[in-house]
């Protein structure tokens, strides 16, 4: 594989950049692999890229119904944190955010990743002891959370409404300042890229029909490019879960919904962080190019559409106006919408199932992004050894009928308010 | 943006409605023995299709009626709607 540097760069000036290798190949699928995954978005390239490199299973296949980087990775707003306040989803991020440090230079592909911080606003009383208990909770796991007053939330965005007669007067703040944001389809290029390096193969275009199983056991499985051989198969397919689920006769907590988000014209700089309304849904950030990214709530009812509806857009940017007045005088450069695996309780599953060798990762809801190192980390291992980790044992598929609920936010089995 | 009709009022914009979701899930009988299944199949478990579904509204900004939709999850094409117990 060619290494990126800036000297590969002036060599390849003199050739008019018309002489890079392909960062990745285009094969067609053997009849038979050690792992297949199916989804070639985030998680699936990071779980392969993690299989060929900590435990040196090479002969794998990423089955992609589309084109890689085409679903939720290519689609979200692209915030990374670990500011949780449950044991399990705290060490399972936190633990991502150092393998977020080293991306760039570990897979070779400059993914951006800007540890600008995050401020989540609180408007209460109530809710600023709801984020210094959880700002308690993420400092006992060695996460950096900095209560802020309001005084100081001031100083960090003073573009924001602090005048007096708002609806929602902002009394403070949670930030994690460690947190950020990474230019998304780098990420899933770059672990493209180094899983095609050790030989995995990534097959686009191909969608999967079925599923071959043999008494408990999975064996293989039916896709549009023909039938493929494995043992281990993994599904990383967010919003497509239930689809393949159901050829699987499984019945999963998951429900699927569309998430929109949109972008506005490009600005000059205004916003260095993250920024979430505490009363309404939205969230905020500015792109390195300067336009003011933003999203917030579901469509609101069960949709695989990859497209959204203008009510919900509104209704979001009514928050965001509320919180930002300089917003109503920006124009909208785009908006669009992906299908998320609304979990039940809202946090994910990294699990065996009670078919032999098939392994399930989905529930991600609209935080999958962060997740996709520590996700890729987790299901590799568990997966090769067929064995949960340690640090996904929180996230099993029956912890729903066990009670063991990962509730983070606490809204109960109804999706599509979370 | 969705034009439902609610049975009792008739064609209104989705802004009046609430979503209810799946409205295939029936809860077990009162005063009897639930197995753990029947409760987890119940509370957690949803087919959530790609195509069509069957699901509850509830015309909040209008009469306050709980109804049923039977809405293409792809295209948001609305097939028929109906009083709960039809």
């Amino acid at each position: 594989m060619q290494k990126y540097s800036v000297f590969s760069l002036i060599k390849n000036a003199f050739s008019n950049h018309e002489k890079w290798d392909l960062a990745w190949k285009d094969p067609t699928p053997k009849k038979e692999y050690d792992v297949v995954i199916i989804g070639g978005g985030g998680h699936g390239l990071a779980t392969a890229y993690y299989l060929a490199k900590e435990h040196q299973i090479t002969n794998v296949a990423v089955i992609e119904k589309g084109w890689i980087g085409g679903g939720n990775i290519g689609r979200n707003t692209t915030i990374i944190r670990s500011n949780f306040m449950y044991d399990d989803n705290a060490r399972f991020n936190e633990f991502g955010m150092n393998l977020w440090r080293n991306m760039s230079q570990e897979l070779n592909f400059n993914v951006m990743f800007s540890p600008r911080g995050i401020i989540n606003l609180a408007h209460s009383d109530a809710q600023m002891n709801a984020y210094a208990r959880r700002g308690n909770s993420m400092r006992l796991n060695g996460i950096d959370a900095v209560l802020l007053n309001r005084e100081e939330v001031k100083k960090i965005i003073p573009m924001a409404d602090f005048s007096d007669d708002v609806r929602y007067p902002i009394f403070g703040g949670l930030a994690q300042p460690s947190a950020g944001t990474a230019r998304h389809d780098a990420v899933a290029w770059g672990y493209a890229r180094q899983a095609d390096s050790m030989g995995v193969d990534i097959i686009q275009n191909c969608e999967v029909t079925g599923f071959d199983i043999e008494a408990g056991k999975i064996i293989g499985l039916r896709t549009s490019r023909g039938d493929i051989k494995s043992k281990k198969i993994g599904l990383c397919v967010a919003g497509s879960t239930n689809v393949l689920a159901e050829k699987l006769n499984m019945t999963l907590p998951i429900e699927t919904h569309l998430l929109q988000a949109c972008v506005s014209e490009p600005v000059k700089p205004v916003l260095d962080g993250v920024v979430t309304f505490g009363a309404g849904h939205f969230y905020i950030s500015q792109s390195d190019k300067g336009e003011m990214v933003m999203g917030g709530d579901l469509d609101g009812y069960n949709s695989y559409a990859q497209k959204g509806n203008l009510p919900t857009i509104q209704h979001v940017l009514t928050g965001g106006v509320a919180l930002f007045p300089f917003l109503s005088r920006l124009k909208m450069l785009r908006t669009w919408g992906g299908i998320m695996d609304m979990s039940m309780d809202g946090s994910p599953i990294i699990d065996k199932t009670h078919i032999d060798g098939l392994y399930l990762n989905c529930g991600w809801c609209y935080g999958g992004f962060k997740s996709v190192p520590s996700s890729g980390w987790t299901f590799a291992h568990t997966i090769a050894q067929d064995r949960v980790h340690e640090l996904n044992e929180g996230f099993s598929l029956n912890r729903f009928s066990k009670g063991y609920l990962l509730d983070e936010k606490g809204l109960g089995t109804k999706t599509w308010i979370s | 943006m969705l034009n439902i009709k609610c049975p009792y009022c008739g064609d209104r914009s989705q802004k009046e409605f609430a979503y209810g979701g799946d409205g295939t899930i029936t809860r077990p009988k009162l005063n009897q023995e639930i197995s753990d299944e029947e409760w987890d199949n119940f509370v957690y478990l949803r087919k959530s299709p790609r195509g069509k579904h069957i699901e509850l509204w509830h015309h909040i900004a209008g009469c306050r009626q709980w109804f049923k939709v039977e809405r293409d999850t792809t295209t948001h094409e609305i097939f028929r709607t109906f009083k709960p117990e039809e």
